[in-house]
C-alpha cells in the first residue's frame, strides 16, 4: 500500500526576466522527498527560505504561473495533474494556517466562513455549526479579523480548513512569538486531526516543537530534503541520528549550543 | 448617536474655517490685482466717460475704503446671501452659478463615473495580469494618459469625431439655434458625450495604475493564498476578496479628484465651448467679473470639501478597521 501522499524528485524553479529578455532561472526546491500516511504527523523542518511553503502550494497546485515544477506526486497512489491538485484543494487536501494574515481583513467572519462552505460543497448552516462546535457561537459571525482574539482566529482557520473533511493537511507552522500553552495546544489539534485518520504534514522551523507530535522528522535545506529521522532518536547527544540532523540538534540551546563545523 | 453628532459638527467648523481661509485669500488677492474694478465695469464705453464720473462710481463702490473694511463689508453681504450681481452675465452671482452649475453638474457627473468605473476596471485586470501582455498594455496606456493634457486630448476627440466622423456636435451643450428650454434628453446627451469622455479620460490614468497595486499587494496577501488553497479560483479570488480590498485607495483617490476634476472641467468647457462653471470661470476672468470669480472660488471650495468628506465616510464604510473601536467587545 503506497502512502497517501508521496513526494519524490520535487524540483520547483521560477523563471524571471531581467533588463530586457534575458531570461533567469532561479531554482527554489532543488529536490525533496516526502511521504505521509493516514493517521501519521510528518514534520518538514527546516530554515525559512528552505522551499518548505513552496512544497505545499505545489500540493495544492497553486504555484504562480511563472514557476515550472518537475518530480511526482502522488495521493492515494495516483500521480496528481496540476488541474487534479486544483480539484482537490480545499477538499480532500487543506492547508491550514495559523495567523491572522490568511483572513481577510475587509470580510466578516461569517462571510468567510459561509463562503468556504460553499467551496467544500456544503450548505451554510454546516459552517455555523462547524464554528459552534469549536466553541464560537453566532456573534462571531458579524466580527471582522481583528476583533478576534489569536486563539478565536486559530479556531476558525481550523473550522475553515476542515470544512471539507480533508483526508490531508498541510499544516504551516505555529506563529513564532506564540505563548508555550499557545504552541502546545496547536501541536496538540495537529496530533488529533491525524489519530482521526487524516495524514496531516507539519511545515516548521521549530524542531523541538515538531518533535512533541511528529511520527517522523524530515529535515530539508536549502531546497532539498537531506534527511528523514524518527523523533525518539533525537535525545541526548543524538548518537543514532544522521549528521545533519544530530548537528541541528546539537546546535539548539538546551543541548550545549554547539555549532561544530559550518555545514 | 451623539459622536455622530459630533463629528458632523467637527467637519461643519472645519468647513466654515477653510471658507474663511479661502475667502480672505481670495480677497487679498484681487484687491492686489492690476484689475481695475471701474475699468472693468466700464468696458468698451471707457472714452464716453470721464474722470468726474470714474470719481463717482468708485465713491459708490467703496473702492477708497481701506482694505479690511471693504472685506468686512463683502463678508457681511455674502453672510446674507447676497453675492454680488455678474456684470459678465447680466444677472444675480447665485442665479448664474445656480445655472452654470446645473450644467457643469451633468459633465462632470457622468465623467466622474466613467473614469471611477473604466480606471477601476483596468486597474482590477491589470492587476491580477501583473506582468503579462494585458497588465503592459494597460500601463502603458494609462502612462501615456497621463501624460497628455486635457485640452489637447478634447482637440483629438474634436477633430476625430466632429470633424472628421461627425459622429458628435462640434459644440455647446444644446443645437445651434436652438432654446435650451426646449431641447429633449437625447439631444443633451448627445452633446455631453465628448466633453465627458475628455474629462474622463483624464481622470482614468491615476485610479488605472493605484488600483493596479493595491489589486497586486492583495493578490500577494496571505489571505488570497488561504483562500487559494481552499479551492478558490481567479475570477472568485477576484469577486470575493480582491475587489473589496483594492476599492479603498481608489474611492480615496476618486473623491479626493474632484479638484482636479473641476480643473478639467475648465479646460474641457472652453474646448467644447460647453457652458457650464468652468467655462462661466473662464469668462469672469476675462471679463474681471470680480465677484462671480469670488463666489466660484468659494463655491468650489465647498465642493470639494464636500467630495473629499465623502470620500472618508464611504472609505470607513468599505474598510471596518478605520472605525474608531466602538465595536469591539
Amino acid at each position: 500500500m503506497s502512502p497517501l501522499l508521496s513526494i519524490s524528485g520535487l524540483r520547483i524553479s521560477f523563471v524571471q526576466y531581467t533588463r530586457g529578455l534575458r531570461r533567469r532561472e532561479t531554482v527554489a526546491v532543488a529536490g525533496m522527498d516526502l511521504a505521509a500516511d493516514r493517521g501519521q504527523v510528518v514534520a518538514l523542518v527546516g530554515a525559512s527560505g528552505a522551499g518548505k511553503t513552496l512544497l505545499a502550494h505545489a500540493v495544492l497546485g497553486m504555484l504562480p504561473p511563472n514557476a515550472s515544477e518537475s518530480g511526482v506526486i502522488t495521493y492515494d497512489g495516483a500521480v496528481l495533474t496540476s488541474e487534479d491538485r486544483r480539484r482537490r484543494a480545499g477538499h480532500e487536501i487543506a492547508l491550514l494556517p495559523q495567523s491572522v494574515d490568511f483572513l481577510d481583513p475587509l470580510a466578516t467572519i461569517g462571510r468567510q466562513v459561509r463562503r468556504s462552505a460553499q467551496l467544500a460543497g456544503r450548505p451554510e448552516s454546516y459552517a455555523v455549526a462547524a464554528l459552534a462546535d469549536r466553541g464560537l457561537g453566532s456573534e462571531v459571525l458579524r466580527r471582522y479579523p481583528h476583533e478576534l482574539s489569536g486563539g478565536m482566529i486559530r479556531r476558525v482557520l481550523v473550522t475553515m480548513a476542515t470544512m471539507g473533511d480533508p483526508q490531508l493537511i498541510l499544516a504551516d507552522e505555529p506563529t513564532p512569538g506564540l505563548p508555550q500553552a499557545d504552541v502546545t495546544a496547536v501541536l496538540r489539534d495537529f496530533r488529533a486531526l491525524a489519530d482521526d485518520g487524516r495524514a496531516v504534514v507539519l511545515i516548521t522551523h521549530e524542531l523541538r516543537g515538531a518533535l512533541e507530535v511528529a511520527d517522523s522528522v524530515v529535515i530539508c535545506r536549502d531546497g532539498r530534503t537531506i534527511e528523514t529521522a524518527a523523533p525518539a532518536d533525537f535525545t541526548g547527544d543524538g548518537p543514532d541520528l544522521p549528521p545533519y540532523s544530530r548537528a541541528l540538534w546539537q546546535a539548539l540551546p538546551g543541548n550545549g549550543f554547539r555549532v561544530e563545523q559550518p555545514c | 448617536m451623539t459622536s455622530a453628532l459630533g463629528s458632523i459638527g467637527s467637519r461643519l467648523i472645519r468647513l466654515v474655517l477653510l471658507l474663511a481661509a479661502v475667502a480672505a485669500a481670495s480677497f487679498a488677492l484681487m484687491a492686489a490685482s492690476p484689475v481695475d474694478p471701474v475699468d472693468a465695469y466700464v468696458g468698451g464705453d471707457i472714452a464716453a466717460i470721464g474722470p468726474e464720473q470714474r470719481a463717482q462710481i468708485a465713491e459708490r463702490w467703496g473702492l477708497n475704503d481701506p482694505p479690511l473694511e471693504r472685506f468686512g463689508t463683502w463678508l457681511a453681504n455674502i453672510a446674507r446671501g447676497d453675492l454680488g450681481y455678474s456684470h459678465t452675465f447680466n444677472q444675480p452671482v447665485a442665479d448664474v452659478i445656480a445655472g452654470k452649475f446645473l450644467t457643469s453638474l451633468a459633465l462632470m457627473a457622468v465623467a466622474w463615473s466613467l473614469s471611477g468605473l473604466i480606471g477601476f476596471t483596468l486597474g482590477v485586470v491589470a492587476g491580477v495580469r501583473r506582468g503579462r501582455w494585458a497588465d503592459r498594455v494597460i500601463t502603458w496606456w494609462a502612462y501615456t494618459l497621463s501624460s497628455a493634457p486635457t485640452f489637447w486630448v478634447g482637440l483629438l476627440l474634436l477633430y476625430a469625431f466632429s470633424v472628421s466622423l461627425q459622429w458628435t456636435p462640434i459644440c455647446c451643450a444644446v443645437p445651434v439655434g436652438s432654446i435650451a428650454g426646449e431641447v429633449g434628453l437625447l439631444d443633451r446627451l448627445h452633446h455631453l458625450l465628448l466633453p465627458a469622455l475628455t474629462l474622463s479620460l483624464v481622470g482614468i490614468a491615476p485610479v488605472t495604475l493605484h488600483t493596479r497595486q493595491a489589486v497586486a499587494v492583495a493578490m500577494a496577501s496571505d489571505y488570497i493564498a488561504f483562500a487559494r488553497a481552499q479551492g478558490e479560483r481567479t475570477f472568485g479570488l477576484v469577486l470575493h476578496h480582491v475587489l473589496r480590498n483594492a476599492a479603498g485607495p481608489a474611492v480615496l483617490l476618486q473623491f479626493s479628484s474632484l479638484g482636479e476634476l473641476f480643473g478639467g472641467s475648465v479646460l474641457a468647457e472652453q474646448v467644447f465651448s460647453y457652458p457650464g462653471l468652468g467655462a462661466a470661470t473662464t469668462a469672469a476672468a476675462l471679463g474681471q467679473d470680480v465677484p462671480l470669480l469670488l463666489a466660484i472660488a468659494l463655491f468650489t471650495t465647498v465642493f470639494v470639501y464636500v467630495g473629499n468628506q465623502l470620500g472618508d465616510l464611504v472609505h470607513a464604510w468599505l474598510d471596518p478597521r478605520t472605525h474608531r473601536a466602538e465595536v469591539t467587545a
